[in-house]
């Protein structure tokens, strides 16, 4: 099983530490993990912007590095959703392209969808003791159907105790750059968020993709939260958080 | 209506900053949001009656010129007499002819939100006519000098029952009542008055059906009921996307309408009207009207954001949007607030209007995942994104920076260089604590949040070497 390691700009450039916790987990998994080594960017922050013809370049530059593994597999509910739902709409008036755009997006898989129900995991590296509240992703969660799978495998490690928070489904107020242009509304929505995390009363906040991480993330430790720790769920079953 | 969508960021801003506000839209969220997941439950099978519903508003758009005219046909048939206006001028111009015609002098009208669109009350008012709005929140809103509403369910949502009580104590000048059914009683007795003296009545709809020529109207409080029957003329106002072909459709979306909008199973009232009162017949107006307003729907019709015009009005893309959420209706300046209003009114009042609202969303998609006629809505506000960009509407920093990215992304060998180059800047700019607390350019993150700093080393050039060690082991 070829899989194609998409690690995503923000892990890239973020916390290189999740993509290989993830490339990890899809080897324990018995996966051969490819990391084409050109991958940039999925076009997202063009798409969402306006800015179609930036998109099309960068989606048709992944599509052509990605194409040639058996499944594509990314760190993240975000971007897995832009290839998977959106890309048809990008390459809507081009056959060709579209034919390629939809059968990558048929073998495209959020991380922990993909650990569940492609190679059905059945035992996690990681170890934590102590409480983990769970934040759902937007695109993750109504793009990708990505509800269950983190849990069942947070269920996997004995020391850990799941506590779901309050509204755990509401968006962060990432947004992409959104969080930049409404600031003030953003960090209102991560406010919330941060809110609900303080509720449960949980030792670490766990999520699946790196906006909302940075988001939550930044708004707790301005808070003066300088204990919760915020980690993203592959860290977590790799055993490798910080 | 005052067009005020250009405001929308400093409207945000002070209303996130108004607890008095605040604490009222709290409260929706526990109102409306558990109410209707509540209320689901009652269905046998919500997917397939939500893609039902979809499927009958689409029909309903592809041939829309077709049922119009079916529906124009029939309800002339029925003794109606059916007007169109292409702008909200003509809107207000039908229904001051109308009173003109009939001698109305005094008209009530029970809720529509196509009429606010036109400022019709202040139309009729400027014309020497007196016009009393029923519906309470409307009601509110009329004697607390025409405050614009801040939702399409519950105009007047953004209010307190404590502040309504000041407010009914000062216009109506009675005693100040504290608790909502004395309250209600007393907006009773004022309204009663009004309709047992109107000449006229106005109604919105909800939907036009096409088969038997008849409108819809969906309501609580039962002032509509009033307001189409007891009047000798009834004027009812919408928009022409409002058309369904069948009853049989209509007994389908109305399975999803008050669940969706308040949670409720049904309505207190619904009233169906058909024709004038014939022979014999007690109730009803004996003159009918019906204003077909166009105002910026075929134009949408014929665009990309056709499936916007499926919208039954329900209101629960407002209510569970997070935005709409913590800024309220008022920050979306026109009619129509929230995410499906983010489409309408760049739609309707032009995209050049409302610069900000298709772009104040973090596609989240709640919206999408509730809207009962499954409007994609996220997408939808993406298409009007890509316009303004088309269209050069964005500043011209956004966009260089957003061409400047799929520039260097596109170009591998220096996006690497400059990620490396960068990374390790942001990290030397965390410092010990690892967070940053100001990034130039980037206040809009910085002013409320820290930036975590980033590892320092980007994941390709780390892979990379480790690919080597790996190959000279």
């Amino acid at each position: 099983m070829r899989v194609g390691f998409f690690v995503t700009c923000l892990v890239d450039l973020m916390r290189p530490s999740i993509g290989f916790a993830a490339i990890k987990l899809l080897e324990a998994g018995g996966a051969q993990v490819i990391i084409p080594a050109t991958q940039t960017c999925c076009g997202q922050p063009g798409y969402n912007s306006g800015d179609r013809r930036g998109a099309i370049a960068l989606a048709t530059k992944l599509i052509g590095e990605f194409e040639g593994c058996d499944y594509l597999v990314a760190p993240s509910g975000s971007c897995t959703g832009m290839i998977k739902t959106h890309y048809a709409d990008l390459f809507r008036g081009d056959p060709a392209m579209l034919r390629r755009a939809d059968a990558l997006g048929a073998r495209t898989w959020e991380l922990t969808d993909f650990l569940v129900n492609v190679v059905k995991l059945e035992s996690v590296p990681g170890k934590f003791v102590g409480t983990v509240t769970y934040h759902d992703s937007c695109a993750g969660l109504r793009e990708m159907g990505v509800k269950q799978q983190p849990r069942t495998l947070l269920a996997k490690m004995p020391g850990l105790t799941l506590k779901e928070m309050t509204e755990c489904e509401t968006c962060c107020g990432f947004g992409g750059t959104f969080s930049i242009k409404y600031g003030d509304i953003s960090s209102r929505l991560a406010d919330n968020k941060c809110e609900f995390v303080a509720q449960s009363k949980a030792d670490a906040l766990a999520l699946g993709d790196l906006g909302c991480m940075l988001n939550i993330e930044g708004r707790l430790r301005r808070r003066g939260d300088m204990t919760t720790r915020v980690l993203h769920v592959a860290e977590l079953l790799a055993g490798d958080a910080p | 209506m005052q067009i005020a969508s250009m405001h929308f960021k400093e409207r945000a801003h002070d209303n996130m900053g108004n607890a008095q506000l605040q604490g009222n839209l709290h409260k929706i969220k526990g109102k409306f949001v558990a109410k209707r997941r509540e209320s689901l439950v009652e269905l046998d099978d919500f997917e397939a009656t939500r893609e039902a519903a979809r499927a009958i508003r689409q029909r309903a758009l592809d041939r829309l010129d077709v049922w119009l005219e079916i529906f124009e046909r029939n309800a002339i048939a029925r003794g109606a007499t059916v007007l169109w206006a292409e702008t909200p001028d003509e809107v207000n111009q039908h229904v001051l002819d109308i009173a003109k015609r009939h001698g109305v002098h005094k008209t009530i009208k029970s809720k529509s939100m196509v009429s606010e669109e036109s400022a019709l009350d202040r139309a009729i008012e400027a014309s020497g006519g007196q016009v009393v709005e029923t519906d309470l929140g409307e009601y509110i809103l009329q004697i607390n000098d025409y405050e614009p509403p801040s939702h399409i369910i519950g105009p007047a949502l953004h209010k307190s029952k404590e502040e309504v009580s000041d407010l009914f104590a000062k216009v109506h000048g009675t005693a100040r009542k504290t608790g909502i059914a004395e309250l209600c009683l007393e907006a009773r007795g004022v309204l009663r008055t009004h309709y047992l003296t109107a000449g006229m009545g106005i109604s919105g709809g909800n939907f036009f059906v096409a088969e038997t020529g008849s409108v819809v109207v969906v309501t609580n409080e039962g002032n509509a009921t009033l307001t189409t029957t007891l009047p000798k003329v009834h004027v009812a106002i919408s928009g022409i996307e409002k058309i369904v072909p069948t009853l049989e459709d209509v007994a389908t979306l109305m399975r999803l309408l008050p669940r969706s909008a308040t949670g409720q199973s049904i309505s207190n009232y619904v009233d169906i009207l058909t024709g004038v009162k014939g022979e014999g017949e007690f109730n009803g107006a004996e003159h009918m009207y019906f204003v077909l307003v166009d105002a910026g729907r075929s134009a949408v019709l014929a665009g990309e954001l056709k499936e916007a015009l499926r919208c039954i009005r329900c209101g629960a893309c407002m209510n569970h949007c997070p935005v709409y959420q913590n800024v309220g209706g008022h920050s979306y300046g026109w009619v129509y607030p929230g995410p499906i209003g983010s489409i309408l009114t760049p739609a309707y009042i032009g995209i050049e209007n409302a610069l900000d609202l298709p772009q104040a969303s973090t596609l989240c998609n709640q919206c999408g995942v509730v809207c009962p006629v499954k409007i994609p809505l996220p997408d939808l506000l993406r298409k009007l994104r890509e316009q303004q960009f088309e269209r050069h509407l964005r500043p011209w920093y956004e966009r260089a920076g957003l061409r400047a990215w799929s520039w260097l992304a596109s170009r591998p060998a220096l996006y690497a260089l400059a990620t490396r180059i960068g990374v390790r800047l942001l990290s030397w700019m965390g410092g010990r604590e690892r967070l940053i607390h100001r990034l130039p350019l980037g206040g809009g993150w910085t002013d409320a949040r820290d930036m975590p700093a980033p590892a320092g080393s980007t994941f390709r050039e780390l892979a990379g070497e480790r690919q080597k060690n790996r190959g000279e082991r």
